[in-house]
């Protein structure tokens, strides 16, 4: 199985990414992208810009762990996680997850579970820029959530074993 | 004990450096105990670990919770809840 975890400054090419995955080979019935964009405003306001940073080392043994245990639940043909830092304007990229499988429901939901953790356990903080100033974007308890759902099928398995 | 501490978003900019490495007295066994004692560095560790329940941290680039052991530690990180993704 292939997978690449990459953190970067420079953007990204969702399309290009994908289509790594799928050449040469027609196992894969299902490929799964989602790319996160980074949104012109917030709480209804414009903002300038979006500034991410991250602890270099963990973060990327933190989204290799989850792409591990994506594999351990998911048959899963190929997965690529790309996360950027640095400073980031309104219209361009932050994220792309892509999953392959051999049919869809792996595929998406190892690309939501995959979303899910890089949310609420990657270390990255992003900072808002508008014109009042900088601001740390607070975390949000529905992402808190979103990534909890996860677990309770985990823990069965778990205890079923 | 010598330890790597590095802090990160509003903890790092509130402590004014994103790194140090400083001696731990004895009877600091936990991440918590580290956290109290550090508060009580100067003004600038009081406001950063002002709401120590929402710090979250980490030991040797794995998350812990604050009732985690620091022995043997080589490197902790001290963070706002993350916002990636």
């Amino acid at each position: 199985m292939t997978s690449t975890v990459r953190l970067q400054r420079e953007s990204f090419d969702a399309a290009a990414e994908a289509a790594r995955l799928t050449r040469g080979r027609n196992d894969i019935g299902a490929l799964v992208t989602f790319t996160g964009i980074c949104r012109g405003t917030e709480d209804g306001e414009p903002i300038a810009s979006l500034t991410l940073e991250h602890y270099p080392g963990m973060a990327e043994s933190e989204i290799e762990r989850h792409v591990a245990e994506a594999r351990e639940r998911w048959p899963l043909l190929g997965v690529t996680v790309l996360h950027r830092y640095g400073r980031i304007l309104p219209g361009e990229d932050i994220v792309l997850v892509v999953t392959a499988s051999s049919h869809r429901e792996a595929a998406f939901a190892a690309a939501e579970f995959l979303m899910d953790y890089l949310k609420t356990r990657a270390p990255f903080w992003k900072q808002v820029e508008k014109s009042g100033g900088q601001t740390w974007v607070d975390a949000k308890a529905a992402d808190d959530a979103a990534a909890g759902r996860w677990i309770a099928p985990r823990h069965e398995r778990e205890t079923a074993e | 004990m010598s330890l790597k501490l590095r802090y990160f978003a509003w903890v790092r900019e509130r402590i004014g450096k994103p790194e140090e490495t400083i001696e731990i007295p004895p009877g600091i066994a936990t991440v918590a105990d580290l956290m109290t004692w550090l508060a009580s560095r100067g003004e600038e560790y009081a406001h950063a670990f002002k709401n120590a329940n929402v710090i979250r941290a980490a030991v040797d680039q794995k998350h812990v919770r604050p009732n985690a052991a620091i022995k043997n530690a080589h490197e902790i990180a001290f963070f706002p809840p993350m916002t990636g993704g």
